[in-house]
């Protein structure tokens, strides 16, 4: 029942254009939506969240990670592989605390903003980029990690720098991991 | 606000090829004007305003619901968006276009290939303002089946496209309507009318 596919390169681009102006119209229709931020906000993650849970095989198929053996691999991977694959950009990651479960990412440039000059009037705490937390989040869980995903700052909102969160919800272990994103 | 008129898509089976023409719908935007999808409901139904009711002169079946409607304007609304700011990213190097022709040529070479990778395989017009413009291949239904398989889904995945032509046509001067048909997955045509203000 397989119908016959075209050969095609293995790795399309798309315009980048087309991809920030598409998401940046996504958001404005989400504003539309829904009145109030958290609602926004909520479902861009949850959009993010089907996203990351499909992402992560194609992720896992092109890049070439092996098996990740703590927290901060995993972390750094996600930094300087996937977001590389991805967005072509690649944050700096900084452990938050001791037990080495709380990580952030900082965004020197992110791509999804670049025609964004401002959040619009009485949406300021928006998080504009928030499917990224949910793509996050999605894709850990699916090699069974749990984490919370959020923007501990935002250049949109007037912080100096754009940081996303990552807590891992469970303690390190000993075992291996997963092989994982 | 821009009024969004909402795309109309046809699902013609292989006998009926032809579509009428949008002059003789007596409202040119009006949701659901073609019969298309059959009535699958889209989920609950979306908090806006009522649309307007549709003409009693419409084939009973085969109409899609409200919620469907709402759903096929607001992503032809955003295409329309994205399209408008398009149209002034990608037409820079080539300003002054002379004819319409040159417009949709440049539709189908240059928006094309900058959005799909590949251009439009065929363009036809009747030359007073009409243009047909054939994808046979249109990449975001090859992935899905062959045939006629899924032809219900297809408008999902149209909507956007047809808001993405009509803004970049906004963009460089024209007013249209833009609708898409499809007779079997991945071939779709586009149908752009002209408005004469």
């Amino acid at each position: 029942m397989s119908r016959p596919t075209h050969r095609r390169p293995e790795y399309r681009k798309i315009n980048k254009d087309l991809f920030v102006l598409t998401y940046g119209a996504l958001v404005a229709q989400l504003c539309k939506d829904y009145e109030k931020d958290e609602d926004v906000n909520k479902y861009l993650d949850k959009m993010g969240y089907g996203i990351g849970t499909r992402l992560v095989e194609d992720f896992l198929a092109r890049s070439c990670v092996g098996r990740c053996h703590s927290y901060s691999e995993i972390t750094d991977i996600i930094a300087q592989v996937a977001f590389k694959m991805y967005l072509g950009i690649t944050p700096s990651v900084t452990c938050n605390n001791s037990s080495r479960n709380e990580f952030s990412l900082i965004l020197d440039k992110n791509p999804l903003v670049e025609f964004v000059e401002e959040l619009p009037a009485g949406r300021s705490s928006l998080c504009y980029c928030n499917l990224l937390c949910g793509i996050i989040r999605g894709a850990l869980e699916m090699v069974h990690l749990a984490a919370d995903v959020t923007f501990l700052q935002d250049r949109l909102k007037g912080d100096s720098v754009t940081e996303i969160g990552i807590t891992f919800l469970k303690k390190p272990e000993e075992k291996k991991y997963r092989r994982k994103k | 606000m821009i009024p969004t008129p909402a795309p109309g898509f046809t699902e013609s089976s292989g006998t009926l090829e032809s579509r009428p023409p949008l002059a003789q719908h007596p409202l040119p935007v009006l949701l659901g004007a073609e019969p298309c999808v059959c009535g699958r409901s889209a989920g609950p139904p979306p908090p806006r305003s009522c649309l307007p009711p549709r003409a009693l002169h419409l084939p009973p079946l085969c109409l899609p619901t409200q919620g469907q409607n709402m759903s096929l304007s607001v992503l032809e609304g955003m295409g329309f968006r994205v399209g408008q700011a398009l149209g002034e990213r990608l037409s820079r190097e080539t300003l002054a276009y002379r004819e319409e022709l040159d417009i949709l040529k440049f539709l189908c070479k240059d928006l094309w290939m900058a959005v799909f990778q590949k251009q439009m395989d065929s363009l036809r017009t009747n030359h007073q303002g009409t243009y047909v413009l054939q994808d046979n291949s249109f990449p975001l239904l090859i992935r899905m089946a062959s045939g006629l398989q899924y032809l219900e889904e297809a408008p999902k995945f149209l909507a956007f496209t047809c808001g993405l032509l009509r803004g970049t046509l906004c963009t460089l001067g024209v007013k249209s309507l833009v609708t898409a048909s499809v007779a079997a997955l991945p071939a779709c045509k586009f149908q752009v009318v002209i408005q004469k203000s």
